[in-house]
């Protein structure tokens, strides 16, 4: 039990996946100008994250890893998430539309997100079992929402703000990044079990 | 003339990190030093002329609705090629770059590439388009790390240049990644609006 509650703190946190292991940095800086649209792209990617890496774990466990096929692991990862993504595209806008509206212009863009490639390799890697991947999976989408939110939230204000013109916009934004990674250094002490 | 060009196009004008602000994952994870960050460029220029020169021939067989896939699959290829290569022959630097080398087939700039450019060019001009972009990517993320090396520790490249002592840590460590990336994408759009 402690050693999910750790890996849950720990992807929030700790190793946060943006602000410490630099993955999903497109959508960070991307759909992080308004709170909808980053709360819409998180709750996108917390779901494509957790069924992705849980279909990866399946793969690479009962076919790449038997077969001896390990080697092209990125393709099939690759391919199995993008197709996983038209997937839920489909089911989505057939069984829930509402859901749809809300989540669906953000599906396709998750394909090359590559926080999602990201967590499912790095489980594979570390060799996790399939449960503590999944919750590893879904407290890595959390991390993510909780920057992009943040974030967007900043953002927000920084747009009255007035910037030299040559900082405006990315140059801005990244440097706000670097405060807000700087925050979140604080947490790399705390180490549970 | 026309490839000089196109390659000119690649380095400068169309920078793909400062410029096109493409590819920031592994700009801003695997500048911690030089030596890192032109690693990572370089295999990157190498699968994007790979990836470009091939989808540029293959133009006229993939078929228009399942060409996202039919790229994906190539450059995936091709980032499998340069994972092994590394790992036989350089596996210090392997495991320096670690998953970044594998996220290469999901870096914006090489499907950007494939749709923009090589889809639609000849495959002379779409190498040379890959030797641009790679070469200006390459460039970007060796100026960030130099920036992030000599501000962190007093060296460029290992060859210390002042005494550690005098170097900010945090320049190596993820905040600095952020704020000397955002420097230096403010800096080039001072210079290009100045010309």
């Amino acid at each position: 039990m402690l050693a999910y509650l750790a890996i849950i703190f720990s992807a929030i946190l700790v190793n946060n996946i943006v602000f410490a292991q630099f993955l999903g940095i497109c959508p960070f800086i991307g759909v992080s100008k308004n709170l909808d649209s980053a709360f819409g792209m998180s709750m996108a990617v917390a779901f494509v994250m957790a069924v992705a890496t849980a279909v990866t774990w399946l793969l690479q466990h009962y076919v790449l890893l038997p077969l001896g096929l390990v080697y092209i692991q990125t393709i099939v990862f690759i391919l199995v998430i993008a197709v996983l993504v038209q997937m839920l595209e489909i089911i989505m806008k057939k069984s829930a539309p509402a859901l749809y509206a809300a989540l669906g212009v953000f599906l396709p863009l998750i394909t090359t997100n590559c926080a999602v490639l990201g967590v499912a390799i790095i489980v594979a890697q570390k060799d996790f079992s399939f449960l503590y991947s999944v919750v590893y999976a879904v407290a890595t989408a959390l991390g993510f929402a909780l920057a992009l939110i943040l974030f967007a939230g900043i953002r927000t204000q920084l747009a009255l703000a007035e910037v030299p013109r040559s900082m405006q916009g990315v140059p801005i934004a990244l440097i706000v990044a670097g405060i807000l990674a700087m925050a979140f250094m604080g947490f790399s002490g705390i180490s549970i079990g | 003339m026309k490839a000089l060009q196109v390659i000119g196009d690649g380095l400068i004008r169309r920078n793909p990190t400062f410029v096109l602000i493409l590819g920031m994952c592994p700009t801003l994870g695997t500048t911690s030093s030089a030596l890192t960050g032109m690693s990572m460029g370089l295999a990157t220029l190498l699968v994007l002329i790979c990836s470009n020169t091939v989808i540029s021939m293959l133009k006229h067989l993939i078929p228009d609705k399942v060409r996202i896939p039919a790229f994906i699959v190539v450059i995936a290829s091709f980032v499998t090629v340069v994972q092994m290569v590394m790992q036989a022959w350089f596996p210090s630097l392997y495991s320096a770059l670690g998953i970044f080398i594998p996220l290469i087939v999901v870096n914006c700039i090489l499907l950007g590439r494939a749709e923009a450019f090589a889809s639609r060019n000849s495959v002379w001009l779409s190498a040379c388009d890959g030797v641009g972009i790679g070469l200006g990517f390459t460039a970007a993320l060796t100026l960030t790390g130099a920036v992030r090396e000599l501000l962190g520790t007093g060296a460029i490249f290992n060859m210390q240049l002042y005494s550690a002592d005098f170097g900010a840590l945090l320049f190596v460590l993820a905040p600095g990644a952020f704020i000397v990336l955002g420097l230096l994408i403010a800096l080039f759009n001072r210079l290009n609006s100045n010309r």
